[in-house]
């Protein structure tokens, strides 16, 4: 017998908007806690509510217990969901809201009749069986007063733990909790994270939690999945995927880290910041790869000692440690540490190998496909460019009329032609004003790399991407526009030639 | 002193209004209530509501067709205004307008229409009764279907849910959250469409073709009469009794207000 409780096989969402989620895989064993951890918008809601049964996957199967309950009603599924914002019944009390669903629910009970024969009947919960399962519920929950209480009455925590006694009375198999803590302030979310971490080991079932929190995703998972733009990023425990974030996304979601540019020089040797140091990660040589250290495995030493020298640009007092921020060069560091060395002072830094953490470059141009136009500029993104034609003939000149002329005499007209277009991530100008640039979208992701942000602006139709490396910050969800030098534009011919005259 | 422009003197033409034209005659109708022709003091004319043939008959019919216009209005209304607010049809407001243009053509002209056609199915002579309550239920509709499509548009669907997820299923879900949920709605309904029903004697005049009477219409004849004390009786009855109606209905607390100012 395998342990997986569920399983989600392909499974997919598409709205007319868009694709919420896109061709998953992921298998939930029994007893876990699993998180699923994302930004707003990465598709985690929407897989919760499919595995509850609120929404039906557009394609795949949702397997329980080894069953398709891909098409299945929630009302017919082991499953329940303690909501995001609650959706207690504000025309029942707090024991009728925790009853609910037991008066819904149909037991099996054995009689025997006057012949002695034995027969099977669905009955309902007698009421005194009810009461005692409510009351045991709201004793977990720390509400055992409460009973006969209003809900609308009732501070969030505590309509927080209604929702919950709700939801476990029930005994379901699984339970789905859509960011039960968000509504709550900071003191009372540590608390219940705490108690809903008690009260999984209590129960013994399977917590599948939605966040977008990633402290708390570490504090309470056995496994934590994290998602964007409808995929799953990286599967793993907490520790995994804090000490070995897969990529540059999951790095900077995950906690604090410091993500460089570097080259690998030579075996199980990396360069970066200028200096060569030795990782345990193998990759093959000369690639252009990331490197994220964590601010706490970053050591300050005396200036000399270390491995690479510095200067400390600014220091703020954070509780436990002190945030530092190291330069070298134009290269930012951030340290932690519970020692503190004033702004200005030199030092050195000194990183243990098993702390450098090597990830393929996610992004090392943006490939586009797309076409020339009458005016011979290139549409592709939902822009239209200036661009150097003739870089797709060797040789090639334009005429006054606009054709290309090759090398061997012959006259080219390019409408409508075919091709690859590529842009390095620092040849792309970001403008404020959508309407001066070429092409125009929304920032929809920033991560710092020591030295500069890596952006990713996403246009609004056909959600192309351009990712940009720049030294100037913008904000996430900007409008901005793109301009990229006509020399700056690759070009490549998609098919063999243009179209012949 | 100086005269001081203050928020609350714009309400001063509405008060002037009110005055003049709700609490004085209100006054005044008091007044002949409780007097006779002669101008002294009675209670006559309330006894002799409930010992005239007449009077009582006026109650009777009054009342059964409100309640009947009420109760058919509600059977037809909920499951339209359901089907609009909640099953996410892509042009739900389109169809909605169409249940509420009736209201903008002039409500004479509409009951006249209503006539020739009951006229040309034959079934004009037949009952004053059954043809003021198709009237009635054709010219209320639109009030009951209002506060029940607001009350379920703004409902919160995570309610439906969780009751499905806690193992209801859809008849159960809309019997035990829908409906409830909806309570303020339906009663702002019912007394938008009970309390006209119970008066508009325009409608039996024309469609029941003057052979029933009801409260508006008995209320009209005595003052046609020159009997403006018992007009003015009956007229208070009939005030006191939506009085009590709407308190029962919990039409005074501040949500059912709220839910009726929207329907509204």
């Amino acid at each position: 017998m395998d342990d997986k409780i569920i399983q989600l096989i392909g499974v997919s969402r598409e709205y007319n908007t868009g694709i919420a989620v896109d061709n998953i895989n992921l298998y939930v064993k029994k007893g876990e806690f699993i998180t699923l951890l994302g930004p707003s918008g990465c598709g985690k809601t929407t897989t919760l509510r499919m595995i509850a049964g609120f929404e039906v996957p557009s394609s795949g199967q949702i397997l329980l217990n080894g069953e398709d309950i891909t098409k299945i009603p929630p009302y017919e599924r082991p499953i329940n969901t303690v909501f995001q914002r609650y959706a207690l019944f504000p025309h029942l009390n707090v024991f009728d809201n925790i009853a609910y669903g037991l008066r819904q629910k149909r037991v099996t009970a054995v009689y025997e009749n006057n012949k002695g024969e034995r027969i099977e009947k669905k009955v309902k919960l007698t009421r005194k069986e009810i009461e005692e399962k409510v009351s045991k519920a709201l004793k977990m929950v720390d509400l055992e007063e409460f009973e006969k209480r209003n809900v609308t009455t009732l501070s969030g925590g505590q309509q927080q733990r209604v929702a919950i006694a709700r939801a476990i009375v029930n005994e379901p198999e699984i339970l789905l909790l859509d960011e039960p803590l968000g509504a709550l302030d900071l003191k009372m979310r540590k608390d219940m994270q705490l108690e809903l971490k008690e009260m999984h080991k209590k129960l013994g079932i399977t917590f599948i939690y939605v966040t977008h929190d990633q402290e708390e995703a570490l504090t309470m998972s056995d496994t934590i999945v994290v998602m964007k733009d409808g995929t799953i990023q990286q599967i793993g425990t907490p520790m995994s995927i804090y000490n070995e974030p897969k990529n540059s996304f999951v790095a900077d979601f995950i906690g604090e880290s410091n993500i460089c540019s570097g080259t690998i020089v030579g075996d199980k040797k990396v360069k970066f910041i200028n200096h060569v140091f030795d990782c345990v990660d193998d990759f093959p040589l000369n690639e252009k790869v990331d490197v994220v250290v964590r601010p706490e495995d970053v050591f300050l030493m005396d200036e000399g000692k270390g491995q690479v020298n510095g200067v400390i640009a600014s220091s703020i007092f954070k509780g436990v440690h002190y945030e530092m921020a190291f330069m070298v060069g134009k290269t930012e560091i951030i340290i932690q540490d519970t020692i503190e060395r004033k702004e200005g002072e030199r030092a050195s830094i000194y990183i243990k190998p098993e702390d450098i953490h090597i990830m393929a470059k996610e992004f090392v141009s943006n490939r586009y496909e797309g076409y020339i136009n009458k005016r011979n500029r290139v549409c592709f993104a939902e822009g239209e460019f200036d661009c150097d034609v003739t870089k797709l003939y060797p040789g090639s000149t334009l005429d006054e009329e606009g054709y290309l002329v090759l090398t061997t005499g012959e006259k080219l007209d390019l409408t409508n032609t075919e091709v690859i277009v590529e842009v390095g991530l620092k040849d792309i100008e970001i403008i404020d004003n959508d309407e001066d640039g070429d092409a125009c979208g929304s920032i929809v992701s920033i991560i710092y790399k020591g030295d500069h942000y890596q952006i990713i602006i996403r246009t609004d139709e056909e959600e192309e991407d351009f990712v940009v490396d720049t030294e100037y910050v913008w904000n996430e969800n900007d409008r901005v526009s793109v301009k990229i030098p006509p020399e700056k534009i690759g070009l490549k011919l998609k098919v063999a030639e243009g179209t012949r005259r | 002193m100086k005269l001081r422009f203050a928020r609350k003197h714009l309400c001063i033409p509405y008060a002037l209004f009110l005055a003049l034209f709700v609490i004085a005659p209100i006054l005044i109708m008091l007044y002949y209530a409780f007097t006779d022709s002669e101008g002294g003091f009675t209670l006559m004319n309330f006894a002799s509501i409930f010992s005239d043939i007449t009077a009582l008959s006026a109650v009777l019919s009054s009342v059964s067709i409100a309640l009947l216009t009420t109760a058919i209005c509600l059977i037809i209304g909920y499951p339209v205004a359901y089907i609009l607010a909640r099953s996410g049809l892509k042009h739900g407001k389109t169809l909605l307008l169409l249940f509420i243009t009736p209201m903008w053509i002039n409500f004479v002209m509409r009951l006249n229409a209503l006539k020739e056609f009951f006229a040309l199915i034959n079934i004009l002579d037949k009952s004053a009764y059954f043809n003021t309550v198709i009237g009635m239920v054709y010219d209320f509709l639109p009030f009951m279907i209002l506060p029940l499509y607001t009350t379920l548009i703004k409902m919160d669907n995570s309610l439906i849910e969780a009751s499905q997820d806690l193992g209801a299923n859809k008849i159960k879900t809309f019997v035990n959250v829908v409906i409830p949920q909806s309570m303020p709605g339906v009663i702002s309904g019912i007394t938008m469409v009970f309390m006209p029903s119970m008066t508009n004697y325009v409608i039996s005049d024309i469609l029941g073709r003057s052979h029933i009477t009801i409260l508006g219409k008995l209320i009209e004849n005595y003052f046609m009469q020159n009997n403006w004390n018992m007009g003015a009786a009956i007229s208070m009855m009939l005030l006191a009794v939506m009085f009590v109606f709407t308190w029962l209905t919990g039409g005074f607390n501040d949500d059912a207000a709220n839910a009726k100012g929207v329907g509204l």
